[in-house]
């Protein structure tokens, strides 16, 4: 009774998160333009989307966006989070409390602000506005995790390089970088699919001549749900889940 | 030209740390001889950690100062002492092999890849552990772990090594193992040994020198004997091994060698010199001042009523048996004097006791070696 209890209980709760998705994913196959009926198994609209050349630029676009900035913020994050657990400074607290309060800042209020910062600073909007709040969003996220990796292993270690003789440089790119290198790789990743999938933000800050994947769904997506925008967003879903698995795993790793 | 080396390998002048309000250690000052074994004893929380992370170098003392060599340490980073640290967790880097573990040292001080290797080599020949050169740490048992940490650490060759409670993860067996291979390599070595500990066993069987500390402050340094036999105060002896404390009230003293006291409704006169300890504080005794007298369990004689004769009765302290613990080495008693006060007792077996057959309830008479007994000035 118990088991049963908790297998549908689990059904239900997995259904709801997971059944748009499978809903999206099915259309997608859906031999039929505009009803909603089933009319058999196509591939057509993923034929159709390989071929429409606007649209692989637009992701390559992306794809640039999220390569470069998940570099950078990567970068700066696993620096950052370094310095917050090596040194003891005033205030350390307080400013690892400002790193979560803008992972949980509404992204909206992220946007417009950075459009107005952009739009007082004179800077064109476009690929440079875009790929700097693509930075800055995806850092805490870095910093976050490459931080708990790192609380995660001993700090005796980092004591026993520097007895052997290390440098703070030698002790750093010796010993702390090897053994973050799982958490910067999944900062890096979820990094890369914040940046792929971001819309809100992106909308206020990039300009009409630089598309971006998510963008163009969306803009699409305002004339009419076509197929072929279901089989780009079950490839992009694929994508996320491909990267957050690999993610997940290097994080789960022996330390 | 070489300089005369002087014997004194570390130097604290008047060190203390604080954390925040928490004074971790208050105006140490320790010479510590070059070529020593030494042990820094005591409770958690007491400073010996502390201490040794300040000869290594992880925190720099609030005030005072420390020389290693007769060099002032002062504006030293670690990574610049003449000192290794084997830690407690052993601290071995996970994504290097044993062998790159112990060559790591080497490999920062720029030698040459054919003398680095010989030199981690050598090192884990020491510890025996060249099979297992190409092992990660976390293929290894919690004892090998251990002695790639000291490999690691000997490898270059420190003055001075620390050692923070080393030996507390392993069994017991493995423990007594490596104490007695820790002091052959520091004989073998000849650098100093600076190992803390809160195991008093370990302190008095491996040392050449123990430190007792307890809340930041150094209660007495010297020889194990010295510390066991006379313990300068009431926490250095309980400390150290287990003791009874017995109160008694000072009736005479002639000043030198005989004090007369009121002990347990007893008179009893106890002598100085029988053994050879110093006794500090001894000829400010006088007539109507408490002190304690200390007795070691396993100073404690214990008779049988049979056993003695009954005129000499009062010679003893009689006393009632609560416990009996068989022990295989020894049979320890708890008993209970006609005060209250309860003392323990270990008996070893003998030519003249063979059994040690003790019941409860069961009346005994109790006296001691004169002089075997250690007297201290009353501590509230």
């Amino acid at each position: 009774m118990n088991r049963v209890f908790k297998f549908s209980f689990m059904s239900v709760v997995y259904s709801f998160l997971y059944l748009p998705m499978i809903v999206l994913i099915v259309y997608s196959f859906n031999n039929s333009t505009y009803s909603l009926g089933w009319k058999g198994v196509t591939l057509s609209w993923y034929n159709e989307l390989f071929s429409d050349f606007s649209l692989w630029e637009v992701a390559l676009n992306s794809l640039t966006v999220a390569g470069i900035s998940a570099t950078f913020a990567t970068a700066l994050g696993s620096m950052s989070a370094v310095a917050f657990y090596r040194y003891s400074f005033r205030g350390k607290d307080f400013l690892y409390g400002l790193i979560y309060i803008l992972i949980m800042a509404p992204e909206i209020v992220m946007g417009i602000s950075f459009l107005i910062l952009f739009v007082s600073l004179n800077i064109p909007l476009g690929f440079f506005t875009l790929l700097l709040a693509h930075i800055t969003f995806c850092l805490p996220f870095v910093v976050v995790t490459v931080y708990s990796r790192m609380t995660g292993f001993d700090r005796n270690i980092i004591e026993a390089a520097k007895d052997l003789g290390a440098s703070e440089f030698e002790c750093f790119r010796l010993v702390i970088l090897p053994l973050l290198m799982p958490g910067v790789v999944a900062g890096w990743l979820l990094s890369f699919t914040l940046s792929m999938d971001d819309v809100i933000i992106s909308f206020f800050v990039t300009g009409p001549e630089f598309e971006i994947l998510p963008l163009k769904i969306y803009s699409l997506v305002r004339m009419g749900v076509k197929p072929e925008i279901n089989a780009l967003c079950t490839i992009l879903f694929g994508f996320t889940l491909a990267v957050v698995m690999i993610a997940q795993m290097l994080l789960k790793e022996k330390k | 030209m070489l300089l005369p080396m002087s014997d004194t390998i570390i130097e604290l002048r008047s060190v203390s740390k604080s954390f925040g309000s928490l004074m971790a250690l208050k105006n140490v000052e320790l010479r510590v001889e070059r070529g020593k074994f030494v042990t820094l004893l005591g409770p958690s929380g007491c400073g010996k950690t502390t201490l040794l992370r300040l000869l290594a170098g992880f925190d720099t003392p609030t005030s005072g100062e420390i020389f290693i060599n007769g060099r002032s340490m002062a504006s030293l980073p670690p990574e610049k002492r003449p000192v290794n640290t084997v830690f407690q967790s052993y601290a071995l880097f996970p994504h290097m092999t044993v062998f790159d573990n112990v060559a790591f040292g080497p490999k920062l001080k720029g030698l040459g890849r054919k003398e680095m290797e010989r030199q981690a080599l050598e090192a884990l020949e020491m510890v025996n552990l060249v099979d297992l050169a190409g092992r990660r740490p976390n293929q290894l048992s919690g004892g090998q772990q251990q002695r790639v940490a000291i490999a690691r650490a000997v490898v270059n060759k420190p003055l001075v090594l620390l050692l923070d409670e080393p030996l507390n993860a392993l069994d017991y067996k493995l423990r007594k193992a490596m104490q007695i291979e820790l002091k052959q390599l520091q004989r073998k070595l000849g650098i100093t040994f600076i190992f803390v500990t809160h195991d008093q066993e370990e302190a008095l069987s491996m040392s050449n020198q123990v430190v007792v500390m307890n809340h930041g402050c150094i209660e007495q340094v010297g020889e194990p004997r010295e510390i066991y036999e006379s313990p300068r105060n009431l926490f250095v002896a309980r400390f150290v091994g287990e003791i009874n404390v017995l109160d008694a009230e000072v009736l005479s003293s002639n000043g030198g060698g005989v004090l007369e006291v009121a002990l347990e409704g007893r008179k009893m006169k106890l002598h100085k010199t029988s053994n050879g300890h110093k006794a500090n504080g001894w000829k400010a005794f006088g007539p109507g001042d408490r002190v304690h007298v200390l007795v070691r369990p396993e100073d404690l004689r214990v008779y049988r009523r049979e056993d003695i004769e009954p005129e000499d009765a009062s010679d003893f302290f009689p006393a009632t048996v609560e416990e009996a613990i068989y022990k295989g080495a020894t049979v320890d008693l708890i008993v209970s004097l006609a005060s209250g006060g309860r003392l323990s007792a270990s008996q070893f077996f003998n030519e003249d006791d063979d059994q040690l057959e003790f019941y409860r309830g069961e009346q005994v008479f109790l006296d001691w070696v004169q002089g075997w007994e250690v007297v201290l000035p009353h501590e509230s």
